[in-house]
C-alpha cells in the first residue's frame, strides 16, 4: 500500500517520527510527479468515467443491455489500467487500442455480419415494419368517393367520425357500427354538421393528443367491409379506402385482393407469389454464405476480375515506389547542410499535402482536360493528348496525380529519418573512404529502412483502397463501349465493388460488405507477409 | 484513511466525475432516452414535427414553419441536412424509428424510397387539380402520390439578347442565328467525359426516343423500355454527327460550357435555372425559350419536382397531413417558398404569380412540355449504360447503330435481372 517504507531495522529512531518522515516522503513523491501533470489526469479520468455513467445510464434506460455491459467492461478496465501501479505499456496504448477497437474492429466486424444477411434496396428493415408500410400503400382512394368534411367525435373514448355527404345529410359511423344517417346535428354556417348531441367534438389539439388513433380508425361505410373504409390522413376530411393488400397474420400471407394472388413468405425475405413476383418493400434476412458465392460466381465481375486485381495491385506498388523515390531524393537532397535556403524549398514541398485530396483530384481532373485543360492548351502547346480517355494514358495520368499527392508524406519522414542516423556514421564511412552513393546504398538505406518500412506498407494498404481518387479523377476510367459491364480501365477493386453493389439507387449491401471482407482479407494477408519480412532489418538497428 | 497518491487520485477523479456528469445531464435537453420521450409530449397537443431540409430550403421555411406553429400550436423543428445524402440517410434511419416526420427531396427519389418502405402515401383530396399535371405525374409510383410537390425544375433554351434577338423557332433557325454572329460554337450544352443523358435528353425525346412508355396515369412503366427502336438509332446517328462537327464535346463540361456562354462564344446554351444567377452577374441579358425540335417531335426535357415526403413511421400523421395538404399546398404558401427558393412553384395558382419574372416564365412555359424525370427502380439500370454509351458514340470511339443497341439490351437485361 505504501510507496516507500522507511528501513526499520537500520533507522536509528523508529517510532512516530520515522513514520512521519515515511509520510512526508511519500506526499513528497506524489507531488514530485508534477502538480499539473497529476491534475491533468485526474481530469481526464473524472471526464472519461463521467461519460461512462452517463452513458450507461442512458442504456439502461434504453434497455440495450449488450451495450451496456461492454461500455461498463471498458470503463472498469480503463480505470483499473491507469489506476494500477506499473504496467506501462498499457497506460501508453489504451488510447490507441479503444480507437482501434472503435472505428476498425467494431466496422470489420460488423461488415461482416452485414455479409451475411440480404440488407439492400427493397430489404431495409424489419418483417413487421414491411408489414405496415406495405398495407399502408395498398390503401387506395375508391374511385368515385367524394371528399367528405370530417368532424372527430368522441364519447366514453371511443371515436366516431361525423361527416356530411354531398346532398346534406349527416352521417356518422366508429369502428364497429358502419355509417348511418344520424338526425339532430349541430351544423355551421356553411351547413356542414359539427356535433351531435351526447358527444364531445374533439378541437385541434384535442385530436393531436390522439392522433396515432384517429388516423387508424377505420369507419365501414356498409356491411361488407370490402365495400370500403372510411379514413382520414388529417382529421379534417374523410375518403373511401379500399385496400388492395389483405393480410393474413396467422397465416403469414398478403392476398391481392384485386387478382386473388396469394403471396407467402418463402424464406427469400419479401412475400413472394407462386409465380417468383415479389412484393417489395421486404425485410432483411440471414441468407448465410450466398453473398460470397455470388462475389465469386458473379458473370458480371468475372471477366475483368483478373485485369482489375492486377491493375489495383500496380497502383499500390508503383504508388508507393514513386513516392518514396521522389520523397527520399528530395529528402537527401534538402538534408545537405550546403543547401540554402532549405526552409522554403521544405515549407513549398508541403504544400500539395495540405490541399485536401479530393480538391487537387477534381483540380487535376479539369487541367487534363484534353480540350480546354491547362496542361493540353498551354503546356504542350494545343496538342490533343487524351489524358483521361485513352486507357492507358488514364493509367499514366493516375500515377502521376498519385504521385503528386503522395510524395510530400514520404519526403517528411524520410527527413524524419534521416536525421535520425548519427553523424558519427557518415563520418566514418568518409573516412574508409566510401563514396556518396556508397555510403547511402551501403549505410543510411538499411538504417532508414528499419523505421520506414512500417509506413511503405501501410502506404500500399492506404493506395489499395484509395477509392477518392479513382473517383474523382477518372471514375473508374474510359469504360470499354464493347465490354459487358460497366467497369473501366482505371477501376481498382474497390471502386468495382462499388459499382457493382450500388448500381444507381439499387444497393445491396450484403453483397458489397462482402467483397469488402474478401478484399480485407486479401490486404490482410499481403501486410502481414510484409511485417514479417520487415522484422530481419529489425536486426541492423 | 492513508493518504496515498492513488487515494488522492482516486478521491479527485471521483470528484471531477461527480461535477462532470451534473453538467453532462442538465446540458442534454435531448437525451438517447428519447424513444419515449415524443409519446410524454402529449401535454395540451404540443407536438414537434421533424422535417429534413437542405440548407436552400431551411431559410425558405423558416418563417413559413413559424407561422404554422403560430396557427396551431404545433412546433416545427428544421433539420438540416445533405441533399446529397438525404435520400440514404432517409433508408437508413427511418426504421429506426428515430427519422423525421417530414422530409424534402426529389421526385425521382419516389419508387426507391417505396421499396424500401420508408414513406406513405398522401391523399391530396379535391386539391389535387390545383397542381400542375406534371408536378402529380411526378410524384406518381404506382398510381399513388407520394409526396406533396411544390417546385419544379427543368433546363430550357437560354438565349444570349445580344447577340440572338429572336427565339429560335426551328433547329435550323437556332443554327442560322449562330452562324450570322460568327460565333465559335452553335449551341452550348455540357457533355463531360461520361456524356450528360439529362442534357441530352430534350434532343432525345425529338427524335421520339423516350425512356419508358407512360401508363394512362402519367406515371411510367418500367415494362416496357422504349429507348431503342428505330427512333433510339436515328438519335445515335444525329449524336455521332454532331460529335463529329465539334458541337458536342466531351470535354465540355458544365463549368466550362457556362465559362463559354459567358464569354458571349455562343448565343445559346440549353441549360437550368441554376446557372443563370451566375450568367447575370457576368452581365448577360438572357432570355429562356423552348428548345427547337432536333428530330421533329417536340423537345421534352425531363421535369424534376421536389417536394415534401411524409415518413412511413411517424407518430405525427395527422399533424404532418394537415401541415403539409391545408397549409404548405395553399398558394400563400406556395408563392413564399418562390420568393426564396427561386424555382417555379407547383401550385397552379401560384404558378400563374410568377409571370413578374420573365425568364422564371419561361422555364415554366418549357415544364408544360416536359416530362417528369423517372421515379421507377428500373430507371437505375438505364443510368447505368445510357451515358457510357453515349459518350462512345460522340466521342467517335463506336458505330451509332450497333452500341444504341447494345445498351438497349444490356439495360433490359439488368432491369429484368432486378425483377
Amino acid at each position: 500500500m505504501t510507496l516507500t517504507t522507511p528501513n526499520l531495522a537500520t533507522d536509528p529512531t523508529p517510532g512516530r517520527k520515522a513514520k512521519r518522515s515515511a509520510r512526508a516522503a511519500r506526499v513528497a513523491e506524489a507531488a514530485s510527479a508534477g502538480v499539473a501533470v497529476l491534475l491533468t489526469k485526474i481530469v481526464l479520468l473524472g471526464v472519461i468515467d463521467a461519460l461512462g455513467l452517463y452513458a450507461l445510464f442512458a442504456l439502461a434506460a434504453a434497455g440495450s443491455w449488450l451495450v451496456f455491459g461492454l461500455v461498463l467492461a471498458a470503463t472498469a478496465l480503463i480505470n483499473w489500467i491507469y489506476f494500477r501501479r506499473g504496467g506501462l505499456p498499457a497506460k501508453y496504448l489504451t488510447p490507441g487500442i479503444v480507437f482501434l477497437l472503435i472505428f476498425q474492429i467494431f466496422a470489420i466486424a460488423y461488415s461482416g455480419y452485414i455479409a451475411f444477411t440480404n440488407y439492400g434496396s427493397g430489404h431495409n428493415s424489419t418483417k413487421d415494419d414491411a408489414v405496415a408500410a406495405l398495407l399502408q400503400s395498398a390503401q387506395t382512394r375508391a374511385p368515385h368517393s367524394p371528399e367528405y368534411p370530417l368532424t372527430v367525435l368522441d364519447r366514453n373514448g371511443t371515436l366516431s367520425f361525423l361527416v356530411t355527404a354531398a346532398n346534406g345529410q349527416a352521417e356518422a359511423g366508429d369502428a364497429r357500427t358502419p355509417l348511418h344517417p344520424v338526425t339532430g346535428a349541430t351544423r355551421d354556417a356553411a351547413g356542414q354538421a359539427t356535433g351531435l348531441p351526447g358527444y364531445t367534438t374533439l378541437n385541434l389539439s384535442q385530436m393531436l393528443d390522439r392522433q396515432d388513433e384517429i388516423t387508424g380508425l377505420s369507419v365501414p361505410i356498409g356491411s361488407d367491409p370490402a365495400q370500403g373504409m372510411l379514413r382520414t390522413p388529417d382529421g379534417t376530411k374523410a375518403f373511401v379506402y379500399t385496400s388492395t393488400l389483405k393480410y393474413d397474420a396467422a397465416a403469414g400471407t398478403m392476398t391481392d385482393t384485386r387478382t386473388g394472388v396469394v403471396y407467402s413468405d418463402t424464406g427469400k425475405g419479401a412475400f413472394t407469389a407462386p409465380d417468383g413476383k415479389q412484393l417489395l418493400p421486404g425485410w432483411q434476412i440471414n441468407v448465410g454464405l450466398d453473398n460470397f458465392v455470388r462475389a465469386f460466381t458473379n458473370q458480371a465481375i468475372r471477366g475483368p476480375l483478373l485485369g482489375v486485381t492486377a491493375w489495383t495491385f500496380v497502383f499500390a506498388l508503383v504508388s508507393v515506389a514513386s513516392t518514396f523515390v521522389l520523397g527520399l531524393f528530395l529528402a537527401v537532397v534538402f538534408n545537405d547542410w550546403r543547401m540554402r535556403g532549405r526552409k522554403w524549398y521544405r515549407a513549398a514541398m508541403i504544400l500539395p499535402y495540405a490541399f485536401p485530396g479530393f480538391l487537387s483530384a477534381l483540380v487535376w481532373a479539369g487541367l487534363m482536360n484534353p480540350q480546354f485543360g491547362f496542361i493540353n492548351q498551354v503546356l504542350l502547346g494545343g496538342a490533343n493528348v487524351p489524358w483521361l480517355t485513352d486507357p492507358f494514358l488514364a493509367k499514366v495520368s493516375i500515377l502521376i496525380v498519385n504521385l503528386w499527392l503522395g510524395f510530400p508524406y514520404m519526403f517528411l519522414v524520410c527527413t524524419g529519418a534521416l536525421q535520425s542516423i548519427p553523424g558519427e556514421l557518415q563520418e566514418a564511412a568518409r573516412m574508409d573512404g566510401a563514396s556518396a552513393w556508397a555510403t547511402f546504398r551501403l549505410i543510411k538505406f538499411p538504417l532508414l529502412l528499419v523505421s520506414i518500412a512500417p509506413l511503405l506498407i501501410a502506404s500500399f494498404a492506404y493506395n489499395f483502397n484509395n477509392f477518392n481518387l479513382i473517383y474523382m479523377l477518372t471514375n473508374g476510367g474510359p469504360t470499354d463501349p464493347n465490354a459487358a459491364i460497366n467497369v473501366g480501365s482505371t477501376d481498382i477493386l474497390i471502386s468495382m465493388v462499388y459499382k457493382i453493389a450500388f448500381v444507381g439507387a439499387n444497393r445491396d449491401y450484403g453483397l458489397a460488405s462482402a467483397f469488402s471482407i474478401i478484399i480485407f482479407v486479401i490486404v490482410a494477408v499481403i501486410s502481414a507477409i510484409g511485417f514479417r519480412q520487415t522484422k530481419a532489418l529489425e536486426e541492423l538497428n | 484513511m492513508k493518504v496515498t497518491r492513488r487515494a488522492i487520485l482516486g478521491a479527485a477523479t471521483l470528484a471531477v466525475a461527480a461535477v462532470s456528469i451534473t453538467t453532462l445531464s442538465g446540458c442534454s435537453s435531448s437525451a438517447p432516452t428519447g424513444a419515449g420521450a415524443s409519446a410524454n409530449d402529449a401535454s395540451g397537443g404540443s407536438k414537434t414535427l421533424t422535417v429534413w431540409v437542405d440548407t436552400d430550403r431551411a431559410t425558405a421555411l423558416k418563417d413559413v414553419a413559424a407561422e404554422f406553429t403560430k396557427k396551431s400550436g404545433v412546433k416545427i423543428d428544421l433539420v438540416v441536412k445533405d441533399f446529397g445524402k438525404m435520400e440514404q440517410d432517409l433508408t437508413t434511419q427511418i426504421p429506426t424509428g428515430k427519422g423525421p416526420d417530414i422530409a424534402v427531396g426529389a421526385n425521382d427519389w419516389t419508387g426507391q424510397l417505396v421499396t424500401d418502405g420508408v414513406i406513405q402515401p398522401i391523399e391530396l383530396g379535391d386539391a389535387a387539380g390545383d397542381y400542375e399535371k406534371v408536378a402529380l405525374d411526378a410524384f406518381n409510383y404506382q398510381g399513388k402520390v407520394y409526396a406533396l410537390p411544390y417546385s419544379i425544375e427543368n433546363i430550357a433554351l437560354v438565349r444570349n439578347t445580344k447577340l440572338a434577338p429572336k427565339a429560335p423557332a426551328t433547329w435550323s433557325d437556332m443554327l442560322a442565328a449562330s452562324r450570322s454572329t460568327g460565333s465559335k460554337y452553335p449551341y452550348l450544352v455540357q457533355v463531360g467525359p461520361q456524356s450528360d443523358p439529362y442534357h441530352l435528353y430534350p434532343l432525345q425525346t425529338s427524335f421520339g426516343a423516350a425512356v419508358f412508355a407512360r401508363k394512362a396515369d402519367g406515371s411510367y412503366d418500367a415494362s416496357r423500355l422504349t429507348i431503342g427502336g428505330a427512333a433510339g438509332t436515328e438519335f445515335a446517328h444525329w449524336l455521332h454527327e454532331q460529335g463529329r462537327a465539334g458541337n458536342l464535346s466531351l470535354s465540355m463540361t458544365g463549368d466550362i460550357a457556362v465559362e463559354k456562354f459567358e464569354q458571349g462564344q455562343s448565343p445559346f446554351m440549353i441549360t437550368g435555372p441554376w446557372n443563370i444567377a451566375a450568367i447575370k452577374k457576368a452581365g448577360i441579358d438572357v432570355a429562356v425559350d423552348p428548345i427547337p425540335s432536333a428530330g421533329g417531335q417536340t423537345s421534352s426535357p425531363f421535369v424534376g419536382v421536389q417536394g415534401f415526403f411524409i415518413s412511413s413511421k411517424t407518430k405525427n400523421k395527422l399533424a404532418a397531413n394537415d401541415f403539409l395538404t391545408n397549409y404548405i399546398g395553399t398558394p400563400a404558401v406556395q408563392e413564399a417558398l418562390y420568393k426564396v427558393g427561386d424555382r417555379p412553384p407547383a401550385l397552379k395558382t401560384a404558378f400563374d404569380s410568377v409571370s413578374s419574372d420573365p425568364v422564371m416564365q419561361g422555364f415554366e412555359n418549357v415544364s408544360k412540355q416536359g416530362v417528369p424525370m423517372p421515379n421507377v427502380p428500373a430507371m437505375a439500370a438505364v443510368w447505368q449504360y445510357w451515358g457510357v454509351a453515349e459518350a462512345a458514340i460522340i466521342g467517335q470511339k463506336a458505330d451509332p447503330a450497333s452500341s444504341w443497341q447494345k445498351m438497349t439490351g444490356d439495360i433490359q437485361s439488368a432491369i429484368d435481372k432486378q425483377n
